[in-house]
Parts: C-alpha cells; sequence; structure tokens
C-alpha cells in the first residue's frame, strides 16, 4: 500500500514540468507576441537585424505557443454574414438568354415566335406562338445544358426545362443549384480571406458557417463598418509586360515600370511595366481546368475588348513572359507560347488541383459572386478588453489567494499539499490552452475562477474520506490509502458529468460561451489529474520521508 | 486548530421537515412562472436582435439628455442605463444604450451607428463608444433554438449517465433537482429583470453541472450505505449518507463560493450577470441536492437487495468504481 512505482511518478512530475513549460510563455505575453510575430516576418520578408534583436526576446528552445485572446479581451470586430446565394441564380439566367435565343431562332418555322415573359428571379419564360412545336423547342433548349461538375450532382444537367402549354419555363437544375450555392460561398470566402489578409492583421478567423454563412473575426480592428468596409472592396486584377525578375525589393525599376513581390515564391520580385495590357474587367470567366499534359491549370476568357488587345499583344511577344498581378501580386508570370486568339487562354504552371481552383477564384476575385447580409456585428474596444483583462486578473488572484488560505486553514499539512496541486492546475490549464491553440475569452477566464474553486473539490473529497477512514481507527497509511480509492468512484462521477455539459456548451455554442466550455473542461481534467495523481505523489513522498506515527487531515 | 465549517460529526434530520422544504421550493417555482408569465424576461440582444451600444465619457451622464438626443433619429425602442462598477475610474462614465431591432433581417448599418454617435456627442462631447454589438432578428431567433437543445440535452445526458451509473430513481431525482434548479435562476432572472443573455445559458449549463456534481457525491454515498446497512429503512440511510457528506458539501461550497464572489466584486460589470446565476446557482444546486433529489429518492424508493445479481440489470456500468 502507499506505494507508487517510479515509472509512474516520473511520468506524473513530466507531465507536470511539461504543463508548466507551456505555460511559461503567457507569463511573458506582450514579449513572447512580439518575438513571435518577428520569426514570422523573417520567415516570410526575410532577415533584418531589428526583426532579429526582437525574434531574440525569447530563447527559441523553449515553448513559444501563447493562449489565443479572444475578441472580447483583445478588442476588435465580429462578423456573421450571410451569402445571399440566390443572386447568382439570376446572374446565371441572363447569360443563358442570349444562348437560348440563338438556338431557338433556327427553329422558327416548327416553333413559331417566340418571346420572352416577365418571370420571377432566376427563371427564363417564354411563350412561343405555336404550341405545337413545344417539343421541339424542348429539344432545342435542353440540348444546351451541360452536365453537372460536382461530386454529388454527377450525371444530372444543370438546368430544368419544362413546358406548360405556350410558356416554356428554364431554370436551374436543384442539383445545380446546390453546387452553385456550394461555390458561390467558397468564392465569397476565398473573396473575404483575401481583403482581409491584404490588411495584414493578426489571425483573423474566416469561417464557413452552415451552407451559407461566413463568421469573420479580426482582433484589433476599429469596427465592425471598418471592416464591412475592407471586405468590399474588389480586387484589382491586371495582366502586365514582365520586365525583370530577382530578390531585391529596392530595385530600381526604370521609368513607367514598378517592382511587385510574387504571391507564393517569398523573397521574389518582378519588375512590370505598370501599365497594364488588359485589366480584370474585361475578364468574363476563369475555370479551373487542365492542360494538354493533363497538369492542373487555369483557363480563362475575356470579353471582346480584352480579347482583342490581349490577342494583339500575345502575337507581338511570343517567347518574352507577361504577369497575371492581383493586388499589386504577381500570381504567376507564364511565358507566351502562341498568339492567343479568341479571347481565351489558359495559365499553366507547378499548379495542385487545389491550386489551381483557388486561383480561378482568385481571379474571377473582381467582386464578391453575391451579396453579403450582415447578420450579426460586434465591435469591442480594445480598451474595454483591457479592463476585462485586468479586471479577470484581479478576480482570478484574490480567488485564488482566497482558496489557499481557506484550504491551509482547513486542512493544515494535507490543505498545504492541495494547493500545490491547484497551482500546478492553474499552470497545466494555461498550458493546455496554449498547446491547442484554443482561444480565452471573458467567460473563459470565469471558467478558470470557477475552477478554481471546484478543483479543490476533489481533494476535499479525498481528505474528508481519510478522515472518516482515521475516525473508524485505520493506520495513516491505510487511511490515505482508503481515503483515496474509496473517494475516486464520487469522484469520477461528478467530473464526468460536468464534463459532459462542457462538452455540449462546446458543440452548441460559439464564440465566448465556447471559450468558457474549453476552460472548463480542459479545467475539468486538469484538476482531476492534480487531485487524484499529484497530491498523491505528493502525500507519498511526504509520507515515506516522515513515517508518521499519527495524521492530522 | 482546524477551521471547521460544521461540528465533527453531525446528524441532523433532513426530512423532518420535507414538507417545509419542498414547500418552501414549490412557492419559489411559483412566484418564478408568475414573473415570467407577467413580466417575462429583460432579455438581451442575443435572443430578440437589436443593438447595444456601451459607451464611455467623461462627463456625468444625462439619461434623459441621451434620451432626447436620439429621440430625432427614429430608432423605435431605446434604453438607456448608467453603468456603475468599483472597477472604473473617477470620471469614467459608462452606459449602455440598447436599441431594439430594425425591421428586416440585418444587423445595424454603420451609418445608423454614425448618427447615433453623432448625436450622443452633442450633450457628451468626446463619447467614445468602446463595443457595439448588434443581433439581426433572424439570428437571435436561431441562437433561442440553439439554447434551449443545448439545455435539454444536457439535462437528457445526465439522465442517461446517472440511469446507467445508479438506479432509475438515483437518475429521476438528480433530475428533478436540476430541472429545480433551472427553473429558479431562469426564475430569479424574471424576477429581477437582470439581461438574460447567451452567456447566461452558459451560467445554467454549469449550474446543471455543479448541482449535479453535489447530488452525485451524495448518492455516490448513499449507494455505498445501501450496501451497508441492508436493513436500516431508507429514511435513515439517507440522512446518514447525507450527513456524512456535510463537510465535503460545505467545503467545496465554500471554495467554490469564495471564488465566484471575489470575481462578482472585482470582475467588472460585463460578467457581473454571469457570475450571479453561478453564485444563485451553487446555492440553489447544494440546497436542491439533500432537499429535493434525496427527498425524491426517498420518495420513490430503491430497490434494497443488493446481493441478488438480477437486480444489477441496466446497472452494468455500476462496478467500474475502485
Amino acid at each position: 500500500m502507499l506505494q507508487i512505482d517510479l515509472w509512474k511518478r516520473v511520468l506524473i512530475w513530466l507531465v507536470c514540468v511539461t504543463g508548466l513549460l507551456l505555460a511559461l510563455p503567457n507569463a511573458f505575453y506582450t514579449r513572447v507576441e512580439q518575438a513571435n510575430d518577428a520569426a514570422a516576418e523573417i520567415t516570410l520578408r526575410g532577415e533584418t537585424p531589428e526583426r532579429l534583436e526582437v525574434a531574440g526576446q525569447w530563447p527559441s528552445f523553449l515553448p513559444s505557443n501563447l493562449v489565443n485572446l479572444g475578441l472580447d479581451l483583445r478588442g476588435g470586430a465580429h462578423l456573421l454574414a450571410e451569402v445571399k446565394v440566390e443572386d447568382v441564380y439570376a446572374a446565371r439566367m441572363d447569360a443563358l438568354w442570349p444562348e437560348v435565343r440563338d438556338a431557338l431562332r433556327p427553329e422558327r418555322a416548327e416553333v413559331g415566335t417566340f418571346r420572352r415573359q416577365p418571370a420571377p428571379e432566376g427563371q427564363i419564360r417564354l411563350k412561343i406562338s405555336n404550341p405545337d412545336g413545344m417539343t421541339r423547342a424542348l429539344e432545342v433548349v435542353r440540348g444546351l445544358a451541360n452536365p453537372i461538375t460536382s461530386l454529388t450532382g454527377a450525371g444530372a444537367s444543370d438546368i430544368t426545362v419544362s413546358g406548360a402549354g405556350d410558356i416554356l419555363t428554364i431554370e436551374l437544375s436543384e442539383a445545380e443549384k446546390l453546387a452553385s450555392d456550394d461555390r458561390t460561398v467558397r468564392q465569397a470566402l476565398e473573396i473575404v480571406r483575401r481583403r482581409i489578409d491584404e490588411v495584414g492583421t493578426r489571425e483573423p478567423t474566416i469561417q464557413r458557417q452552415g451552407t451559407d454563412r461566413i463568421l469573420i473575426q479580426v482582433p484589433g480592428i476599429g469596427s465592425a463598418s471598418e471592416l464591412k468596409a475592407i471586405i468590399g472592396t474588389t480586387a484589382q486584377l491586371t495582366f502586365n509586360p514582365v520586365v525583370g525578375r530577382g530578390s531585391d525589393a529596392d530595385a530600381n525599376p526604370g521609368v513607367g515600370n514598378k517592382v511587385i513581390p510574387s504571391l507564393d515564391e517569398s523573397g521574389i520580385y518582378y519588375t512590370v511595366e505598370a501599365a497594364p495590357v488588359v485589366t480584370g474587367e474585361e475578364l468574363v470567366d476563369a475555370q479551373p481546368s487542365f492542360d494538354q499534359n493533363g497538369r492542373p491549370a487555369v483557363s480563362f476568357r475575356f470579353n471582346t475588348t480584352g480579347a482583342r488587345k490581349f490577342g494583339d499583344y500575345t502575337a507581338e511577344n511570343i517567347g518574352s513572359p507577361f504577369a497575371i498581378v492581383l493586388d499589386e501580386e504577381v500570381v504567376s508570370a507564364p511565358v507566351i507560347q502562341a498568339h492567343i486568339a479568341g479571347g481565351s487562354g489558359i495559365i499553366t504552371g507547378n499548379f495542385t488541383i487545389e491550386e489551381s481552383t483557388n486561383m480561378a477564384i482568385l481571379l474571377r476575385a473582381g467582386a464578391l459572386p453575391a451579396g453579403l447580409e450582415f447578420l450579426e456585428e460586434r465591435t469591442i474596444g480594445p480598451e474595454l478588453g483591457q479592463d476585462s483583462i485586468d479586471a479577470g486578473k484581479v478576480a482570478t488572484v484574490v480567488a485564488f489567494v482566497g482558496v489557499l488560505v481557506f484550504m491551509a486553514l482547513s486542512y493544515g499539512l494535507f490543505g498545504v499539499f492541495a494547493n500545490i496541486a491547484l497551482i500546478l492546475n492553474i499552470g497545466l490549464i494555461f498550458g493546455a490552452l496554449s498547446l491547442i491553440g484554443a482561444t480565452l475569452t471573458l467567460p473563459g477566464i470565469a471558467g478558470i475562477v470557477l475552477t478554481v474553486g471546484m478543483a479543490v473539490d476533489a481533494n476535499v473529497l479525498i481528505f474528508e474520506r481519510i478522515r472518516e477512514e482515521l475516525k473508524a481507527g485505520r493506520g495513516p497509511a491505510r487511511a490515505i490509502d482508503e481515503g483515496y480509492s474509496k473517494a475516486l468512484s464520487a469522484i469520477l462521477d461528478a467530473n464526468i458529468t460536468t464534463f459532459i455539459t462542457a462538452v455540449i456548451l462546446f458543440a452548441m455554442g460559439s464564440g465566448p460561451v465556447r471559450g468558457f466550455a474549453i476552460t472548463l473542461g480542459l479545467g475539468i481534467m486538469t484538476s482531476v489529474f492534480t487531485a487524484i495523481f499529484v497530491t498523491r505523489v505528493i502525500i507519498v513522498m511526504w509520507f515515506e520521508r516522515r513515517r508518521p506515527k499519527t495524521i492530522e487531515v | 486548530m482546524r477551521l471547521k465549517l460544521i461540528p465533527e460529526s453531525t446528524s441532523f434530520d433532513f426530512f423532518k421537515r420535507w414538507k417545509l422544504w419542498l414547500g418552501i421550493s414549490a412557492v419559489m417555482i411559483i412566484v418564478g412562472f408568475a414573473s415570467f408569465a407577467l413580466q417575462g424576461l429583460n432579455y438581451g440582444i442575443d435572443f430578440r436582435g437589436g443593438t447595444t451600444i456601451r459607451t464611455e465619457s467623461t462627463t456625468a451622464i444625462d439619461v434623459g439628455a441621451y434620451r432626447d438626443a436620439l429621440q430625432p433619429l427614429e430608432l423605435g425602442d431605446v434604453s438607456i442605463s448608467e453603468v456603475f462598477d468599483p472597477t472604473f475610474e473617477e470620471d469614467q462614465h459608462v452606459a449602455m444604450v440598447r436599441i431594439q431591432a430594425q425591421d428586416d433581417g440585418e444587423a445595424i448599418s454603420g451609418e445608423q451607428i454614425e448618427e447615433i454617435n453623432r448625436a450622443l456627442d452633442t450633450v457628451a462631447p468626446g463619447i467614445k463608444f468602446v463595443s457595439v454589438e448588434s443581433v439581426g432578428p433572424k439570428v437571435s431567433g436561431e441562437l433561442v433554438q440553439t439554447a434551449v437543445i443545448a439545455v435539454a440535452l444536457a439535462i437528457g445526458a445526465v439522465l442517461i449517465y446517472i440511469w446507467l451509473r445508479f438506479e432509475w430513481q438515483f437518475a429521476l431525482g438528480a433530475v428533478a433537482a436540476l430541472v429545480h434548479d433551472v427553473v429558479l435562476t431562469i426564475g430569479v432572472f424574471s424576477e429581477l429583470q437582470i439581461k438574460f443573455d447567451l452567456a447566461i445559458i452558459a451560467a445554467l449549463l454549469t449550474i446543471v453541472g455543479y448541482s449535479l456534481n453535489d447530488t452525485v457525491v451524495v448518492f455516490d454515498r448513499v449507494r455505498e450505505n445501501l450496501r451497508r446497512y441492508k436493513k436500516k429503512p431508507l429514511a435513515e440511510v439517507l440522512n446518514i449518507s447525507i450527513n456524512e457528506t456535510l463537510s465535503r458539501t460545505m467545503m467545496t461550497s465554500v471554495t467554490t463560493l469564495l471564488a465566484l464572489v471575489s470575481l462578482y466584486v472585482l470582475g467588472g460589470d460585463v460578467i457581473r450577470g454571469f457570475v450571479f446565476a453561478m453564485i444563485w446557482g451553487v446555492i440553489i444546486g447544494t440546497y436542491s441536492s439533500i432537499f429535493v433529489a434525496s427527498t425524491i429518492l426517498l420518495w420513490l424508493g430503491v430497490k434494497r437487495d443488493w446481493t441478488k445479481p438480477t437486480n444489477t440489470t441496466g446497472n452494468q456500468f455500476a462496478n467500474i468504481d475502485a
């Protein structure tokens, strides 16, 4: 009895030390944050003496993960936007109309004349003068349908065409609507991400929520309106002739030229002519596709004026590179292989399928594909966040000291053991939060304070049990042993039930509430660990050294 | 000398006045329901949509002047209240301005915020909006739904867990205590018209967890004592169990309350409602695990013969304790 294998002891202390090491950076928050930022700058933009110095503020052999501070603590803006996916249906129908018209014109002999009727958005309604020709009309229009490319809708066609009397109705098929919604939201997400990344704020959260919503959280931004303005701006796509390529950001570009960085090759800069050959306004479409060798590529199409300009330029510059520039960054700089007439072309490169898909999205990303409706917005000023942090700190310290004193008064030496475990517990919570990169929110701080209060529960259960065993006349060692083993089932039941509610909170909640669930859940795990294992090791070590004849709990 | 909250060993009879205790609970529940029916809850914007603006200025707040300044903007129902907190500095005057949801599904527009800012600036020069939160009616409806589902799920999950670990009578007793706690907490929020928002749902779930924690500890001891004292009547076994765990119950409640009260006083006004709910819940939860959960267990009765293996059906997880 009262023995713990050496390997268990080592393991328990190892967990504690690891947890504390992981928690350590949070004690030097600002310093570590600056160092991390500088390190990120170095990998992104190269080394400078200042950056190296700042990065050196925190030794690289120590863990450097920090607890993220939630918006309510750091200040910032939160937006929940709904993408109006139906916008796209109408645009698709409008684009389809000329095709329908051109397809039906040669069939006039059978179909008669036809005229477009007023219809709800996202539908085309045609009235044909010769209802007997409906079968033929349907056949012709159905011939315009394309198979759907998405996984779920494979095999289905993208439009449904129906005829009733002399009215012919065309709309997107349900499968195509689903596929289109998904594309629209993904595209909107990509555009929003790009817009916000350009501003270069720290750790923005941009997530898809549900089928058609986007959650955007940007710490450190002044207000939600500001954020909306950023999202609203449109991308600038241009095609510029390339003059040169190098690694010097400050190279002298020469008159009429400019130096811009490459999007995905860090440290590479292109010198391009400032006047673009064609701009994105003249681009009508871009789709992921494959080149002749089956490698991922992006095909694009210009409108007539764009096509002419692009055709002329490519004819004159075969063999020289041109740059595809998006928001002052070179997406790629392919070499012109041949005269590109007709206004459509293909961008090849070392792409993966994912990259080509993204690039197609970016190229179309001139503007958002559909309107955004803002359902929820929150702005929290940095001062309020700082006030909350300060208040939370004071409250936590006072709560902590109160509980420590109370425990020591109630249980004497054993109370002190429990207190050591409690201190370790707080360290472990922060270590775990840092490790998983969780976000600490104001309710999260409340969760920690609550954990402080509740963490001692397990030890109280054990100590009370030891008292009972002592009263029942057991010797010290036996009493301690029994106390731990008999209290275990109550401790587990009590904590598992609380853990269940924490899990439900995490699953159902969002933002601050989720932050609370995380600290509560982690707190339960760490407090069970410290109460059951850590105090036990401490008590056993103490017992082995002292061998007391009687103990008082 | 040890600090003792209660004497070394106690032998209170917790069921002597059970009618009185259940009566008190019943009255409080009725009052809660009545208040809920009459004045409802003071829902925050999370649940009914709308906008809250937290303003800060160096000049003292005149609620009437604020109201007059906002009058011409025709924002509908506007409520303004001053916030007091010991953590504020001398010239820090904070007010909460709440504006009803504007007609459509969207949150408030940036221009409207600007207008409000300009209007308030005329009565309180240099006023700052330290936080602006706006929730459209479309989302708030969903948030209500999610919150209700979360609470129901938590209670359901707990019912199942206790059922597996104990007997169904225990599960019913525990869940009755939980419902009691949740109802009384919502009741007190209605009676005092404290703002009821998403964070309060988190608090409710924590109360569920805490109250359960307490109940389970008592029940665990009941189960143990039922095995030990096979001949004693159930009421006596329950009394012994509650008395034996009383010291622990008090210790844990006091440490938790110690932590919560310090958060209530020092944690700032932003989470005060949240912390209030938890303090209330800890007190009610402790009370209910003794007087509600155990009393119901006494009513329902428990199968006493633990020796026959047939009686452990539906209880196969009861033996995983050490």
